[in-house]
């Protein structure tokens, strides 16, 4: 099912610039499974060793995943997957 | 000395300076790093003494091209010596209270921000804003009047009246946001990336930062020179914490200090413990948590600088624990009584976190602890509600009297 994917200005330049990707994928591992399919420089930026890095946010439509059920995540249809650095605040 | 460029702290990858704040490459946090090389400890000592009285005498330490300003200069707040609350604790110790509620808004808020609102300035921004949970949204909003800059100040719209009125005054922009401060800080990321705004602790965060080592400059200075042996500060997002360790390790590294790191010891509420939750876990990230506490100043269930926060607890042999809001309220009580000074929540958790370490026989005889009471009281009088009974009399001798009789009678 078709999912926006919004990457951050940090990401953009493995993007080729763009800001929305639309992939698809019914959990968040999926997703972003597809997001390194069609930006392979992605990938060894947000994981390490297949998990998320340590700075790297992922919400489902405003929600933390690690709320829910972290790369299992399930994705409803239209949703929006939001990646963020988490190195912000306090 | 001059600042050379951003590095992360994961990888080292670095960065101009500018409005930056996550590693392209890891996603990792940005840090300012400085030339010591050349220099002079003697000579930077007269220098400091002969500075103004405020943070911007450690202008050299901060991360501007130029000589900051700011109208509003916050810093050299009081070091206070507490015996009283040592005997009440029970230990042989030094105690010293530094207390930051001494600031021109009230709370340590006032240091981070003069950083960051200079900065803004000298990258040429004209609006400032920031993601808050109360007393930085004080700080932000004065700071920006006091400049001239315009200011967009963003909340969880349930924080307490005080901390939303002494914003408001100001003339910023006030927005409460239905949800709580992750919420707010995801929106304010967000928001970075589209308005041509500097949110001092989104994309000037590492600068902002920097604000916090004059407190461990100050502490020293107010020390004689000296390092203490121990102190307790509180963590929301853990930057406090890591960056006056980083001060006094950039002051040992160029020979300004001499001795070790202090031992540090964290303070949480226990309704949102999560880098106390990583310390006793032995975690090197902190698990996120839903906050539920009377301490909203430290209420951040997503600590950014958590993992930073955890290792430089173990790495000074120190410890991270939380308390509870009953424990809170009777620490900011204890405080009250024992030094005069009246600090809000996060204070509480602080001072209770102390007794803690007190109780468990931690704080040797003759140690020297420095404890940082970053806010006031005033901000958060809800806590100290229905603690003591007030007598109400008719205004003639008889009826003080008869109130009185056992208190007086000899």
């Amino acid at each position: 099912m078709p999912v926006t994917v919004k990457i951050p200005t940090q990401l953009r330049a493995a993007t080729g610039g763009e800001a929305e990707l639309e992939v698809s994928g019914s959990t968040v591992g999926e997703v972003l499974d597809a997001v390194f399919e069609a930006h392979g420089g992605l990938r060894e930026r947000i994981t390490q060793d297949g998990d998320l890095r340590r700075f790297v946010n992922v919400y489902v439509s405003g929600e933390d995943i690690r709320f829910q059920q972290g790369l299992e995540t399930q994705i409803d249809d239209g949703a929006e997957v939001t990646i963020l650095p988490a190195v912000a605040g306090g | 000395m001059a600042i050379e460029n951003l590095k992360c702290k994961e990888c080292g990858a670095t960065y101009d300076l500018g409005a930056h704040f996550a590693c392209e490459h890891c996603f990792g946090p940005l840090e300012v790093a400085y030339d010591y090389s050349g220099f002079d400890p003697a000579e930077t000592k007269r220098k400091i003494q002969a500075g103004s009285q405020g943070i911007w005498r450690y202008a050299d330490f901060l991360p501007f091209e130029g000589r900051p300003g700011d109208p509003l200069e916050p810093g050299l707040t009081p070091l206070l010596r507490a015996d009283r609350l040592a005997d009440r604790l029970g230990v042989e110790a030094e105690i010293w209270i530094k207390n930051d509620a001494a600031n021109p808004t009230h709370s340590f808020k006032d240091r981070v921000v003069a950083v960051a609102v200079a900065k803004a300035q000298e990258l040429g921004f004209e609006t400032v804003a920031c993601a808050s949970t109360g007393n930085l949204a004080n700080a932000v909003a004065a700071h920006a009047a006091a400049a001239g800059l315009e200011s967009y100040v963003f909340v969880p719209a349930n924080l307490e009246e005080q901390k939303l009125l002494a914003t408001g005054v100001y003339g910023t922009n006030l927005v409460g946001v239905r949800g709580n401060y992750d919420d707010v800080n995801r929106l304010c990321t967000q928001l970075a990336e589209t308005r041509p705004w500097a949110f001092v602790n989104v994309n000037l965060r590492p600068y902002y930062a920097e604000g916090s080592k004059t407190l461990a400059y100050e502490t020293a200075e107010q020390l004689g020179w000296e390092l203490p042996d121990r102190v307790v500060c509180p963590i929301a997002s853990g930057s406090l914490f890591t960056k006056v360790g980083r001060g006094f390790q950039e002051w040992l590294d160029i020979g300004l200090l001499e001795g070790a790191q202090p031992v540090f010891n964290g303070a949480q509420a226990e309704g949102c413990s999560p880098v106390a939750t990583a310390f006793a876990e032995g975690w090197d990230v902190c698990k996120p948590q839903r906050p539920d506490t009377i301490a909203k100043s430290l209420a951040i269930g997503d600590p950014a600088d958590g993992p930073y926060a955890v290792e430089h607890a173990r790495r000074t042999e120190g410890g991270i624990d939380s308390v509870t809001d009953a424990e809170i309220r009777d620490a900011i009580q204890l405080l009250a009584e024992t030094t005069g000074i009246f600090t809000e929540t996060a204070g509480g958790v602080t001072v209770g976190v102390l007794k803690k370490l007190a109780e468990r026989g931690e704080i040797a005889a003759g140690e020297r602890v420095v404890v940082y009471i970053t806010g006031e009281g005033l901000k958060t009088l809800d806590a100290t509600r229905d603690r003591f009974r007030m007598h109400e009399i008719d205004p003639d001798l008889d009826s003080f009297e008869s109130e009185f009789t056992q208190e007086v009678s000899v």
